[in-house]
């Protein structure tokens, strides 16, 4: 069950809550006692205590990547209502605390899911997953030892890169004598655009793989067999993604730099 | 009904105004002079006593190192920083400034911080709402430029703490405006907010869906507005001056603000006229004398004026929108009046901008609308609800002087970012983190907003502590800071410096010595009236010796109104307002007689034939002294 189940989304909006069909869970609302939710008191209205959970049960949905973003849009608006500082302002003390902090949670939340690829990112993190250029452990090494973060190139684009820096370098060279060389500008735009469009044909490719992940989510929800291994190899799947994608990206980056010093 | 009235208040670079709810539409509360607008100008009179507003204008001109304007430009900023302002504008800076110290401005002989002068200026809209109301008004919003830094929404709020308001919420001026806009809208609709005041510049983008105001991006320029038009006015008028009559006056700080008024009047001439003149009078009798036409205004201004476009860019760029996809364009800010200026937020949305509003007024009154949803709303705000954004990423030093940003600019606020450090040497008990503002790559170029120490590290082998540092950024755009060791599980002890600011400590002492102040305000006031009060009975006692009932007095009478008058004549110079009344309360008890005597006579001589009418019997009961009511023979 996901946000795009109308009953769900019913008591969304009426602020039943709502944890991950994963492990339900029953909440007491701390000043009424009366009810369950994670976020505010259906009866009362109260904020509740922030809890740590990830961005995916705070919305109360299972962790499928495709997802409604009118959907979690209304639901962000509907939460925002109850949980923002503004709503608490003349509250305890308390109150305004955790409207603070639980509405914080909210938008970093809410700021993750809606992009795709943050979405993304953010789920296989959860997977345990160390991506190569997102991942903070990588950032906190490089921060720590003073290193650039390690780059994998992706094999099927080895043989083009290696020709793709050398002709940036000359770029570089004869922008430096002042020198344009019209020809081989010609041929940055050219790989340029051949590189957009791949970077373009990526989204495609993510989303066959949200696919095959949320197919497997539903097997699970619906009772049945998930193998680890097919787990794992939709996982890989976008991780590669996700990597071909950072990586063309900074590429991309590399020759507007060049050719638009 | 809320029991506590909460103002709104746009705390501006030129002028400042407060604002509340009355039932379902906003108002502005008028000075005593009448006016809503209060001139964010401060001056210190000859008395030592601080004059802001109207009143205070007239010290830009006649005693211009006794006055400050526009402080709103050094809010949260460091020497370092403010040395293209000092340039252009006539700030005094205390002379034993240290680097990193937060400013303070001379202002006569006495020095003030910025946050310190915007207090005077909150603390007389406060007094302007406290008497319209007849009430204490402790709790305000106040509104900042969206794109003010950390410092400087640290700045004002510590100047509304010094003024004795209780900051509820900072708010951004252009979403305050969209509130005040949005108030009978109900359709769904993308707005930009151009907002173009005396001293800065915003740009924000939002959404409007069923009275939530959700910003979609932000941007702009803190030091950026009508300030700058007419310093290029200035500078031309200065320049003729010089090349023309063969004067300078750039010294001439008189003369530098009768040209500064000068040149303001003829720019708001020139939004409605073909042509302005500006005409000054020169020391020596000569006159400055110049026309200028509207198309030679518009051609200046034009660098001005486009300097608000790359914002406007960036701010649609980040919102992922084109022009076309906008269905309003909003102007606010008094420089928004400029035609040049319409004109250009037209070429930029490609539409004609809306300002049915006075765009002076508008930000304090979406302010009062925000004040009066804290307090908990009513059926006209009950569905409106706020979301806004960072205008800025927040960021820390990396190794080797780069930047990881951990939250970016436009994220909706409340926003949190959690981060984890480590040590590089075995047994470190300290790690050093230093959180920056600002979209650059190096750290150096971004705005430093703190600096602090993980301490009590528990020593371990380099790498394996974990230091978990939680930044979150609240409602009104200020960062909080905290931090626990993850192995250990001890809380670390964490100390935010703010690069530039007051620390609690120096704000504590304002607020104090405000209070002092008031003290030493009342103190002076009765030790004058004290005075007073004295000379006048000593005044009249030289009278009563030489009325007939003095001699109807014993000698041991005489001799006692002799001593008290001796002792109140010790004291009457002192500034012991408590002494000086003693003093004069026994020397009414001993002339009570006297008093009694003369007023018999004084009653005798109107039964003689006088009219009482026309004798003046003092007031009675009332009247404030005896020996007062003898003076009704002369």
């Amino acid at each position: 069950m996901a946000l795009t189940d109308q009953k769900k989304t019913a008591q969304l909006d009426s602020g039943i809550l709502v944890v991950n069909q994963s492990k339900p869970t029953k909440v007491n609302c701390w000043s009424c006692g009366a009810m369950r939710a994670a976020h505010f008191c259906q009866e009362c209205g109260k904020v509740q205590p922030p809890t740590p959970v990830d961005y995916f049960t705070f919305f109360g949905l299972p962790f499928r990547l495709n997802l409604e973003p009118e959907k979690l849009e209304g639901e962000f608006y509907a939460l925002s209502r109850h949980l923002h500082p503004d709503i608490n302002a003349i509250n305890s003390d308390r109150e305004q605390q955790w409207s603070l902090e639980k509405s914080s949670q909210l938008n970093d939340a809410y700021r993750t899911l809606k992009d795709p690829i943050t979405r993304t990112e953010y789920l296989l993190r959860l997977q345990g997953v160390q991506l190569e250029e997102q991942s903070k452990a990588a950032t906190e090494e490089a921060r720590r030892t003073g290193k650039l973060k390690k780059q994998v190139v992706p094999p099927d684009l080895l043989e083009q890169v290696f020709e793709l820096n050398m002709q940036l370098e000359e770029m570089r060279m004869n922008k430096k004598m002042g020198e344009p060389d019209r020809t081989l500008e010609r041929e940055l735009q050219d790989s340029k655009k051949q590189l957009q469009d791949r970077y373009n044909g990526l989204v495609e490719e993510l989303h066959a793989a949200w696919n095959e992940w949320d197919a497997l989510i539903d097997r699970a929800e619906q009772g049945g067999s998930v193998l680890e291994d097919d787990r794992i190899a939709v996982r890989d799947k976008m991780v590669d993604v996700l990597n071909r994608r950072s990586y063309l990206r900074n590429l991309l980056r590399d020759i507007d730099e060049v050719l638009e010093s | 009904m809320p029991n506590e009235r909460i103002v709104g208040i746009d705390l501006g670079t030129t002028n400042s105004l407060v604002a509340y709810m009355e039932g379902d539409r906003p108002v502005v509360i008028p000075g005593e002079d009448g006016l809503n607008l209060v001139p964010s100008v401060v001056a210190l009179d000859e008395n030592g006593q601080i004059v802001v507003g109207s009143a205070a204008r007239k010290y830009l001109i006649e005693t211009p190192e006794r006055a400050v304007y526009s402080v709103k430009r050094l809010m949260g900023r460091g020497v370092e920083d403010v040395q293209d302002e000092l340039k252009l504008f006539p700030f005094r800076l205390a002379d034993d400034l240290a680097a990193g110290e937060v400013l303070r401005i001379k202002l006569g002989d006495k020095t003030f911080t910025p946050p310190e002068i915007s207090a005077f200026i909150l603390r007389q809209l406060k007094r302007n709402a406290e008497r319209y109301f007849a009430a204490p008004v402790t709790k305000a919003v106040i509104t900042v430029p969206a794109y003010f830094n950390d410092a400087q929404r640290q700045a004002t709020k510590d100047a509304g703490r010094i003024a004795g308001l209780e900051v509820l919420r900072l708010v951004n001026e252009p979403t305050a405006a969209s509130l005040a806009y949005g108030l009978d809208k109900k359709n769904a609709e993308t707005v930009a907010v151009y907002d173009l005041g005396g001293g800065t510049f915003d740009i924000s983008i939002l959404k409007l869906h069923e009275g939530i105001f959700e910003v979609i991006a932000t941007n702009g320029d803190t030091h950026l507005g009508g300030d700058d038009i007419d310093n290029l006015l200035i500078t031309i008028a200065l320049h003729d001056i010089q090349g023309d009559l063969a004067v300078d006056v750039r010294r001439n700080a008189e003369i530098v603000q009768a040209i500064r008024k000068a040149v303001i009047d003829a720019k708001i001439a020139l939004s409605s006229e073909e042509k302005a003149t500006l005409d000054v009078a020169l020391p020596g009798g000569g006159r400055y004398q110049r026309q200028i036409t509207r198309a030679q205004f518009e051609q200046l201004i034009q660098p001005v004026i486009d300097r608000t476009v790359g914002p406007v860019r960036q701010a649609m760029k980040d919102a992922g929108l084109t022009p076309k996809q906008i269905n309003e364009a909003v102007l606010v800010g008094g420089s928004t009046r400029i035609p040049k200026v319409r004109q250009l937020v037209q070429e930029l949305f490609e539409r004609t901008p809306h300002s049915g509003l006075n765009p002076d007024e508008v930000v304090a009154l979406g302010a009062a609308i925000q004040a009066h949803i804290l307090a908990g709303g009513s059926e006209a705000t009950k569905e409106m609800l706020l979301l806004d954004v960072t205008p800025l990423s927040l960021g820390i030093e990396s190794l080797g002087g780069g930047v990881v940003k951990i939250i970016h600019r436009n994220s909706t606020i409340p926003a949190s970012a959690t981060e984890h450090f480590t040590t590089g040497v075995e047994g470190q008990t300290n790690v050093a983190v230093h959180v920056v503002q600002g979209e650059r790559e190096l750290a150096s170029d971004c705005r430093s907003l703190a600096r602090f120490d993980l301490k009590g590290i528990p020593p371990m082998p380099a790498g394996l502590p974990r230091i978990e540092v939680k930044f979150l950024i609240d409602a009104n755009g200020i960062l909080h800071v905290s931090a626990r060791e993850l192995r250990s599980g001890k809380e670390a002890v964490i100390r935010v410096q703010p690069s530039y600011g007051l620390t609690d400590e120096q704000v504590e002492n304002m607020i104090l010595e405000s209070f002092d102040n008031a003290e030493e305000d009342f103190r002076r006031r009765q030790v004058i009236e004290a005075r007073n009060e004295a000379e006048t009975m000593l005044a009249a006692l030289e009278k009563g010796r030489n009325n007939p009932a003095w001699q109807q007095l014993s000698s041991q009478e005489r001799s006692n109104i002799g001593k008290f008058e001796t002792a109140l004549r010790a004291v009457v110079k002192a500034d012991d307002y408590q002494a000086i009344r003693t003093a004069i309360d026994a020397l009414n008890q001993g002339t009570m007689h006297l008093a009694e005597l003369m007023m018999e006579s004084a009653v005798g001589t109107a039964l003689k034939g006088q009219n009482m009418d026309t004798a003046d019997v003092g007031e009675g009961p009332e009247s404030p002294h005896p020996i007062a009511q003898a003076e009704i023979e002369r």
